[in-house]
């Protein structure tokens, strides 16, 4: 395997781009240079942090370490899955419903992939664990996100009609039903829409990242869609136990729709 | 028959309430009092406290579901999950309650978003009738009716009573409440008050 390895010269060359979009902007009086230079600054900081971060914790090869990174992803999953709701949930469940979610099926997935499929010594080496967990959780997150402002939104919308259906004896989960199908729906289309997309229009960036650093290309084509198979079952497990989750919130146990739990919609 | 025990709907005082068989109980009040507040919570619709009793059967010792089957709540805003009308009926043979409400058969097959706010009305008063609830419980059933309709949904409802049904019925209209009512319940202020249709006069 062989990689061309990348001074700072060489990215500080890159950046010369960066300064041509924000005189750009300033010559079109689009305004975006401050938004630019606050992105471009911190895009390169957290990366090299993390960078450092990485470099540190694959050096000690401790499951401790690799279980707080993933925590501290997974509290950020969390907290990004309701950053994206519209309507957010009260109290705890607003960052804990997705976060539960994604801890069980992105946890579940990785582990699952480690200690069968990629059989890495020992299992959690973070070498091999941190990038897969990484790619199951910002994708699954996607998708969480997108079935739980779908279920929110429309149980709100259809308050009356679910409300009639719950005067006539019907259930949360009959009366739910349509919501719930279609949040799950929305949820997981991004992925499959991914997938169907995946070489055609969108090389992945797992596979591309392998190519560059060497990898055959047909090895690195094996890898993604191991990749891909993880992140749809990590997505179709968290969409799942966060819709039902946040129906069963959304109701209680006599059957009645719990809207008094659900923030109002917010502006803009 | 419905008995109500120290209820307490959600904003209102606690209250106590028997309706035999066959009776009818008016509710009124200003705006925003709480009247639907109360046909929800007997709904079980609302979180509320207290224990209700319709017949032989006991609210909190069966499932809402099977409790809301026998104590139907008409809500004064209509709702509709399905396009056609027909997809909202439960099951049985809503031909003879159209008829009595003078509305077309074939209005079954008609989507839901043709249907004036009136045909709305009457057609969710036919799905709750259908199920043979052994209470009714309806906000407002005429609200959106001309004289002629609330004659006819008035004749249902007293025929329906005289079949053993008890029905709890908000309304606004006083000539209406002295038409139906046996029993009359004023809420106003948080406070729940009831009185026999004598009392009331």
């Amino acid at each position: 395997m062989t990689y061309i390895s990348l001074s700072v010269t060489d990215v500080a060359i890159g950046a010369i781009l960066i300064v041509a979009n924000g005189l750009l902007s300033f010559g079109l009086g689009l305004k975006l240079e401050r938004t630019l230079v606050i992105a471009t600054l911190r895009m390169v900081v957290q990366l090299t942090l993390v960078g450092y971060v990485l470099t540190a914790v694959f050096n000690v090869a401790s499951p401790w370490w690799t279980g707080t990174i993933a925590l501290v992803m997974i509290i950020f999953a969390g907290y990004e899955v309701a950053a994206r709701q519209d309507r957010r949930l009260k109290g705890v469940w607003s960052y804990g419903l997705g976060a539960t979610a994604m801890t069980f099926s992105s946890t579940l997935v990785t582990v699952l992939a480690l200690t069968t499929q990629i059989g890495t010594d020992p299992w959690y080496d973070p070498q091999y664990a941190i990038p897969l967990l990484g790619m199951i959780l910002g994708n699954s997150m996607t998708g969480i996100a997108l079935g739980l402002s779908t279920l929110t939104s429309g149980v709100a919308r259809d308050r009356v009609a679910i409300e009639a259906q719950l005067c006539l004896g019907a259930t949360r989960w009959q009366a739910c039903g349509p919501m719930i199908r279609s949040a799950i729906r929305t949820g997981m289309m991004p992925m499959i829409n991914a997938m169907a997309a995946a070489g055609l229009v969108s090389l992945p960036g797992m596979m591309t990242g392998q190519i560059l650093a060497g990898v055959p290309p047909t090895e690195a084509v094996r890898y993604q869609i191991l990749i891909m198979f993880l992140i749809v079952g990590a997505t179709g497990l968290g969409v799942l136990m966060t819709v039902f989750g946040g129906l069963a919130y959304l109701t209680d146990s006599r059957h009645r729709l719990r809207l008094d739990r659900l923030h109002p919609a917010r502006m803009g | 028959m419905l008995t109500l025990t120290q209820l307490v709907p959600r904003g209102l005082a606690p209250f106590d309430l028997t309706l035999e068989d066959g009776a009818c109980l008016t509710v009124s009040g200003p705006s925003g009092a709480g009247k639907t507040v109360i046909l929800r919570a007997i709904a079980d619709l609302d979180a509320n406290t207290g224990e209700a009793r319709a017949g032989s059967l006991i609210r909190s010792q069966i499932s809402a579901p099977v409790w809301r089957k026998n104590v139907a709540y008409v809500p004064a805003d209509t709702g509709w999950w399905a396009d056609h009308v027909d997809s909202h009926m439960p099951e049985g043979d809503p031909g003879p309650l159209l008829d009595a409400l003078d509305l077309d058969r074939a209005c079954l097959s008609w989507p839901v978003a043709q249907l004036s706010t009136g045909e709305r009305q009457r057609l969710a008063l036919v799905r709750a009738l259908l199920a043979e609830p052994d209470v009714l419980l309806l906000d407002e059933p005429t609200s959106a009716l001309d004289i002629d309709a609330t004659k006819t949904v008035e004749r249902l409802i007293t025929d329906y009573m005289s079949r053993g049904a008890t029905v709890v019925i908000v309304t606004h209209d006083d000539e209406q409440a002295q038409r139906l009512g046996d029993q009359h319940l004023r809420v106003d202020g948080g406070k729940v008050e009831i009185l026999s249709r004598e009392a009331g006069q």
